[in-house]
């Protein structure tokens, strides 16, 4: 079984988690599409937390007999590399479309100096 | 002026832009080509229209706004909001228009359930439960009974144009502008229209990201409501 301070402060760091993405959302320094993870990495550990019998259940399935809140920690994990590969994602987008801002900047820039020079 | 968002519509852009100008020759057409791959742009200039090009694909929050901002620095008066696929007929618009030319209301959305008998429009069954709840909460959410959340006929006054040009959604946009409307304290009134089917292009909208768009929404929705306003309202500072 779980010891009970380990379930308590897993569910008050988690849902503290869910507290301040939404607190971030709300003063737009994250937008939804990008919390809809970090809710989710946040709802799940707190749930799972929480809910004592359920985790000992989730355990014995995956056959951790020893120390059920391991599960808490591969859950997290998951949850981080999600997130990470996310991220991945977006950073190549970002980049891909810096690219066709900067060279969009120089083809403005030079089209703006030929006019300049002409009038 | 009418702005008209167009994702690669490059066969309905320039009969929408006909459609516009038999409803009001003078009438100032600006195309916001979304980052399109066809000849949506070319297109478009063809028929006259201004075309603002967006280096790649903002999606139709982050295009359409482009057009806001265009009609607020351009000290336009009142905007009128027509997609390019078709789907809204600008021979209707004169419906729309009507609330916010009488000053009464800041922003006019044409609804296509609004009206007593909205048999006229169809599409799929979770895609109605969809716009179904959304109604249902906006509804709630802003104290006045809206029916059609996801509606981008739209007509707005200078308030109107003011407010989208500084804050508005990306994505989804138009459940989250219903909110923000209201928010500010500006008048929204919606308005029975019909809508035709797609003449073109494929709707940006499948079945499992509207599940995602839901939840999203949904979560924008509710922080939203407590989020400080971007315009401030007069005399409020």
């Amino acid at each position: 079984m779980t010891p009970l301070a380990v379930s308590i402060a897993g569910a008050v760091a988690s849902f503290t988690l869910v507290l301040v993405v939404l607190e971030l959302i709300r003063s737009r320094r994250l937008r939804e599409r990008y919390a809809l993870l970090w809710l989710a990495t946040g709802i799940a550990l707190t749930v799972l937390s929480a809910w004592r019998d359920g985790l000992n259940t989730i355990a014995s399935w995956l056959g951790v007999r020893s120390y059920p809140p391991a599960v808490l920690f591969a859950v997290g994990l998951l949850f981080i590399l999600a997130v990470l590969l996310h991220y991945s994602t977006v950073i190549s987008r970002l980049s891909d479309q810096n690219v066709v801002l900067a060279q969009k900047i120089a083809l403005l820039e030079i089209e703006l100096t030929e006019r300049r020079t002409r009038a | 002026m009418a702005i008209v968002p167009a994702l690669n519509e490059e066969r309905t852009i320039g009969r929408i832009i006909d459609e516009l100008r038999t409803f009001d020759p003078g009438l100032d057409v600006v195309v916001v080509d979304d980052g399109s791959v066809d000849g949506t742009a070319q297109a478009a200039r063809a028929k006259g229209a201004q075309v603002l090009s967006l280096p790649f694909n903002l999606g139709i929050g982050g295009a359409v706004q482009t057009g806001f901002r265009f009609a607020f620095e351009n000290d336009y008066d009142i905007v009128v909001r027509v997609d390019g696929d078709g789907q809204h007929d600008p021979a209707q618009l004169l419906r729309v228009l009507e609330p916010v030319l009488r000053g009464e209301a800041d922003i006019a959305v044409g609804s296509r359930f609004a009206a007593e008998d909205a048999a006229g429009y169809r599409s799929s069954r979770s895609r109605r439960i969809g716009i179904r709840l959304l109604a249902w909460v906006v509804s709630r959410i802003v104290g006045q009974r809206v029916t059609d959340t996801t509606s981008g006929f739209q007509a707005l006054n200078r308030h109107g144009i003011e407010l989208f040009a500084h804050d508005y959604p990306h994505d989804y946009p138009e459940v989250e502008a219903m909110v923000l409307v209201f928010r500010h304290r500006l008048r929204l009134v919606e308005v029975p229209v019909e809508m035709r089917e797609r003449a073109g292009g494929t709707s940006s909208i499948t079945a499992l990201r509207s599940v995602y768009y839901m939840v999203k929404v949904l979560l924008a929705i509710f922080v939203g409501m407590f989020r400080r306003n971007v315009v401030p309202e007069e005399g409020s500072e």
